[in-house]
C-alpha cells in the first residue's frame, strides 16, 4: 500500500530505462524509493518501450558484442556527429560508464541477444537487448518491485518548488486525485517533450501539427518547463531533436520501430511540388538516417516522398505499411497526390545525370549523378524499371534536445551555476548536455543508464547523509 | 471466427512484427518470418504451427494492447493453428469436432468408460468385475483378450491413420515440399526433442506473466516423455505377451511396470502442472476460446496416467476389475480423440520444425 503522508528518502520522476536506472541504484545503496510514472502500467517505460539497444564501450569481444569499441572511437564518433557539440567532461564519463552498462543491466534480469557475425552491423558498437525495451523494462520494474520500491503508475508530476538551492515538495495527479509527495532527494528523468505539440509549436509554427511522436505520448516535458521556469540552466536548442523520416501513414503517437523507412539512400526523395532537396546519397545510411526528419520538417506541408522502382525494392527494409506501386511515374505521382508531370520530368532529369558504374548498396560505392543539383553521391541508378514504387515521408520526432544543464554528479545546475543540492536528472530531460544535435544510434539508452545509475547514487548518498 | 478473418489477423500481426524484429532471438517464429516479405495463407498456417505459445514476444511487445495496434502474436497464432488442424482432419467431416473441443474430449471421456464397463458387464459375469483376480492373465479374467487386443488395435491403428493424414495434408497445403536431408531431419528431431523453443533464448518462457521460468517446458517434458515411456510399457507387455506367452500382470520390477510406472508419474505431474499453470497464467496473451479443448486433454491424460497408477497399486485386489475397465475406457477415449483434438499440436509442431529446419539449411546454402 502506498503512503504518500510519509516522506521518501528519493522520489524518482519518470518511469522509463533512466528512471528504473535511478531508483534501483538508490534502494540498492539503501534509500527508500518511491517512483512516479505518468503513464499506465500497459503503456509504462516512457521512450524506453520502443528501444532496441544500447551503445557500449568496450576493449574485447564479448558475448553480445563484436571486436571492441574503444573509447577514442566512441569519443570521436559522438564529436563528429555533434558537430562538436557536447560537453567533453560528460561525454568521456559517459562512455566510460558505458562499458559497465550489459554487465549491470544483466544482474538485474536484462538478457541481451548474442552477437550478430557478420560485416556490417550495429553489434560491434550497440548491445542488443532479448526482446528490445519492453522486455528490458520488465525486467527492471520485477527487480524493482522485489526490492521494496514503491511504484505509482497513472501520476503525472505537475510541479517541484525549487527555493534556497534545494527541491520541496513535488505536486502530481495520481490515478485522478491531487498528491503531495515529500522526498529528501529528487531525481527528475521525465524525458523530453516531444509529445507537447503545443510546445514544439513555439518553435516550429504550424509546421510541427505535421510532424509525428514516434515514442510515448506521455513525453509532455511538465517537469522539465516547471525546472526551467524555476531558473534551472537550460541546455541544447528547443528545435533540435533526434527525428528521421518515417512513412506518412504513421499514428500521430507511439508509432514506434515500424513506421521506419530505410528506402532513401536508394530513391529519389521529392517534396510535395515534385522537386529534390537534398543529397540521398550523402553517406552510409546508419550516418544519415537521423538528419531526414529535420530535412523533411524544412519542406512545404512536411511532407516527402521516396521514390523508386523495381531494383531497388528488396535493398532496404520496408515500413509496416504497404508501398504505392504504378507501372509509370506519371501513375505513380497520381496516387501520390503529387503532379505527373513534374515527378516526371524530375526522374527524367535525374535518370539523364546518372552515370554508368559498379552499384553496391551494402556501402557508398561512389556512383554519383554529375551535373545534377543537388547532387546524388552515392548508389545513382537510373529509376526506370517498373513497377515504380512510392512511400509517404514525414518527420518522426524521437525525443527533443532541450534539457537542463547537469555536472558530473548528474545534479541539476541554476542559470548561476550552482548545484540544486538535492536535485539530480537523467536521461532525456538532460540528454542535450551530450547531444546538440545529430545522433549516434544507442546514445539515449547509454546516457540515460549511466546518469540514471549516477542520479540515483547521489540522491541516496544525499538523502541518507 | 471464419479462418478468412483469422488469417488476415495473423497476416496483420506477421507484417507488423516483419518491420519491427525485436524478438528475433526468442525462437523459430521469428527467423522463419525475416526469410519473407510477404504472407501466403500457407505461410501464415505454417508459421502458426511453429510458434509454441511461449509468450515472450506478447510480453516483450511494444505494440501489444492497450497500445492501438493491438499485437497480441501468441492469440493470433493459437487460433489460426486450432483452424489448420481442423480444416486438415481427416475424415474431413470430423473437423468439426474441433469446433467445441472441450466438450468433444469429455463426452469421449464418458462414452469411452461406459463403452468399456458395459462391454465387460456384456462379455464376463458380473462376479468377474468384482472378484480378486491374481496371477498371469488376470486382466483377461475381467475383459477377454480378444476383444481387448480389438478394439485397442482398431481404435489405436486409426488414430494413427487419421493423425498421419491430416500432418501430410498440411504439410502440402502450407507449401513444403521435397525430402528432407539428415541434416535438417536432426535438426527438427533436437528442437522436438529439448521444446528448445521453449527456452527464450536461454531463460524460459513466460509461463505466467512477465517473469521467465523453465517450469512449462520441464511440464510438457514430464507429460511427453511419461506418455512416450507409457507407450513403451504397453509395447514391451504385448510383446512379452505375444511373443513369450508371458501375460500381464508383471510383478513391479519388470520392464512394463517400471516404465509404465514411470512415465505415469511423469504425465501426472505434467498434466497437473499443466493445468495448474493454466489456472493461474495471466490469460491476456491465450484464446479463451480453446481454453475448453486444451484442459480437457490434459485432463484426459492425467486420468489416463492416474488410473492406470491407481490400478497398478489395487491390482490385487477386488477393485480391479471395475479399475481396469476405468483404465481402459480413458485409454480408449484418448485413442479416439487423439486426431480430434489439442493432441495434434505434436505432429504439427514437428512438421512446422522440419521445415524451419529445412528452410535454415537451404539459407545457409546460399
Amino acid at each position: 500500500m502506498l503512503n504518500l503522508d510519509r516522506e521518501y528518502d528519493v522520489a524518482v520522476l519518470g518511469g522509463g530505462n533512466a528512471a528504473l536506472c535511478a531508483a534501483l541504484s538508490a534502494r540498492e545503496a539503501g534509500a527508500s524509493v518511491l517512483l512516479l510514472e505518468h503513464a499506465p502500467r500497459g503503456m509504462r517505460g516512457g521512450n524506453s518501450r520502443h528501444v532496441r539497444n544500447v551503445r557500449t564501450m568496450h576493449a574485447a569481444p564479448t558475448a553480445i558484442l563484436t571486436e571492441a569499441y574503444p573509447e577514442q572511437e566512441y569519443w570521436d564518433d559522438l564529436n563528429r556527429v555533434t558537430a562538436g557539440g557536447t560537453d567533453e567532461g560528460l561525454a568521456r564519463m559517459l562512455i566510460r560508464e558505458s562499458a559497465l552498462v550489459p554487465h549491470w543491466m544483466e544482474a538485474r534480469g536484462v538478457r541481451f541477444q548474442p552477437a550478430l557475425k557478420g560485416t556490417l552491423n550495429l553489434s560491434r558498437t550497440n548491445a542488443f537487448f532479448l526482446g528490445g525495451g519492453k522486455a528490458l523494462l520488465n525486467a527492471c520494474y520485477r527487480v524493482a518491485e522485489r526490492l521494496g520500491i514503491d511504484i505509482r503508475y497513472d501520476s503525472e508530476v505537475l510541479s517541484l518548488a525549487l527555493a534556497g538551492g534545494a527541491v520541496g515538495e513535488v505536486q502530481a495527479r495520481s490515478q485522478g486525485f491531487p498528491a503531495t509527495v515529500r522526498a529528501k532527494a529528487v531525481v527528475a528523468a521525465s524525458g523530453g517533450f516531444q509529445a507537447n505539440i503545443a510546445w514544439l509549436k513555439e518553435h516550429w509554427g504550424e509546421a510541427a501539427e505535421n510532424f509525428r511522436v514516434r515514442g510515448t505520448p506521455y513525453a509532455q516535458g511538465r517537469v522539465l518547463r516547471n525546472l526551467l521556469d524555476q531558473g534551472a540552466a537550460p541546455v541544447g536548442d528547443p528545435t533540435q531533436c533526434h527525428a528521421v523520416a518515417i512513412d506518412a501513414r504513421a499514428p500521430r503517437f507511439d508509432g514506434g520501430i515500424v513506421t521506419r523507412l530505410d528506402s532513401i539512400p536508394f530513391s529519389i526523395v521529392v517534396n510535395r511540388d515534385g522537386q529534390r532537396f537534398y543529397d540521398e546519397g550523402e553517406d552510409a545510411w546508419p550516418k544519415r538516417y537521423a538528419i531526414w526528419g529535420r530535412l523533411v520538417a524544412l519542406q512545404p506541408g512536411q511532407v516527402a516522398y521516396s521514390i523508386l522502382d523495381a531494383k531497388a525494392e528488396r535493398l532496404f527494409m520496408p515500413s509496416v505499411f504497404p508501398a504505392f506501386r504504378a507501372a509509370t511515374v506519371g501513375g505513380l505521382a497520381q496516387q501520390l497526390g503529387l503532379d505527373p508531370a513534374a515527378l516526371e520530368e524530375t526522374v527524367r532529369r535525374f535518370n539523364a545525370a546518372v552515370r554508368p558504374g559498379a552499384f553496391d548498396g551494402a556501402q557508398p560505392d561512389g556512383r554519383a549523378t554529375e551535373g545534377l543539383a543537388p547532387p546524388k553521391s552515392n548508389w545513382a541508378r537510373a529509376i526506370d524499371t517498373p513497377p515504380f514504387i512510392g512511400y509517404p515521408l514525414c518527420p518522426g520526432i524521437t525525443f527533443t534536445y532541450l534539457g537542463v544543464k547537469v555536472n558530473e554528479r548528474a545534479q541539476v545546475l541554476t542559470q548561476s551555476g550552482r548545484a540544486v543540492t538535492n536535485l539530480f536528472a537523467a536521461g532525456e530531460i538532460m540528454a542535450g548536455n551530450i547531444l546538440s544535435q545529430g545522433y549516434l544510434a544507442g546514445t539515449g539508452m547509454a546516457i540515460g543508464t549511466v546518469f540514471g545509475r549516477i542520479a540515483g547514487r547521489e540522491a541516496a548518498r544525499h538523502a541518507r547523509g | 471466427m471464419p479462418a478468412a478473418e483469422l488469417r488476415a489477423e495473423a497476416r496483420r500481426v506477421m507484417e507488423v512484427c516483419n518491420a519491427c524484429r525485436y524478438c528475433e532471438g526468442y525462437c523459430a517464429v521469428f527467423p522463419a518470418m525475416e526469410l519473407r516479405r510477404s504472407f501466403a495463407d500457407g505461410d501464415l498456417d505454417y508459421l502458426a504451427n511453429l510458434c509454441h505459445a511461449c509468450r515472450s514476444c506478447y510480453y516483450a511487445c511494444q505494440y501489444a494492447p492497450p497500445h492501438e495496434f493491438g499485437i497480441n502474436l501468441p492469440r493470433a497464432f493459437a487460433l489460426l493453428r486450432a483452424e489448420t488442424y481442423a480444416e486438415h482432419a481427416w475424415p474431413r467431416p470430423f473437423a468439426r469436432l474441433f469446433a467445441r473441443n472441450g466438450l468433444v474430449v469429455a463426452l469421449a471421456c464418458a462414452l469411452g468408460i461406459a463403452a468399456v464397463l458395459l462391454l465387460t458387464l456384456a462379455l464376463r459375469p458380473a462376479e468377474a468385475l468384482y472378484g480378486a483376480h491374481d496371477g498371469p492373465g488376470a486382466f483377461y479374467a475381467v475383459i477377454p483378450e480378444a476383444a481387448m487386443v480389438a478394439v485397442a488395435v482398431a481404435a489405436f491403428g486409426f488414430a494413427l491413420l487419421a493423425l498421419a493424414l491430416g500432418v501430410a495434408r498440411f504439410w502440402r497445403s502450407a507449401g513444403a515440399g521435397g525430402l528432407p536431408r539428415p541434416r535438417p531431419l536432426a535438426r527438427a528431431l533436437g528442437d522436438v526433442l529439448t521444446l528448445r523453443h521453449l527456452g527464450g533464448g536461454g531463460q524460459g518462457c513466460n509461463d505466467r506473466d512477465e517473469g521467465f521460468s523453465p517450469t512449462r517446458r520441464r511440464l510438457h517434458h514430464g507429460l511427453s516423455y511419461g506418455f512416450l515411456l507409457c507407450f513403451a510399457s504397453t509395447t514391451v507387455a504385448a510383446a512379452y505377451d505375444h511373443f513369450l506367452a508371458w501375460p500381464a500382470p508383471y510383478p513391479f520390477w519388470s520392464w512394463p511396470v517400471v516404465l509404465g510406472t514411470l512415465g505415469g508419474l511423469g504425465m501426472v505431474a505434467g498434466a497437473g502442472g499443466l493445468l495448474g499453470l493454466k489456472l493461474v497464467a495471466d490469460p491476456a496473451p491465450n484464446a479463451p476460446r480453446l481454453l475448453g479443448g486444451d484442459v480437457a486433454l490434459l485432463f484426459l491424460l492425467g486420468m489416463t496416467a492416474a488410473t492406470g497408477l491407481l490400478l497398478l497399486a489395487l491390482r490385487s485386489t477386488g477393485a480391479m476389475g471395475i479399475l481396469l475397465a476405468v483404465h481402459l475406457g480413458f485409454v480408449l477415449a484418448l485413442f479416439l480423440v487423439m486426431p480430434y483434438s489439442k493432441f495434434v499440436h505434436g505432429p504439427f509442431r514437428a512438421a512446422a520444425l522440419l521445415r524451419f529446419a529445412m528452410e535454415r539449411e537451404a539459407e545457409e546454402r546460399r
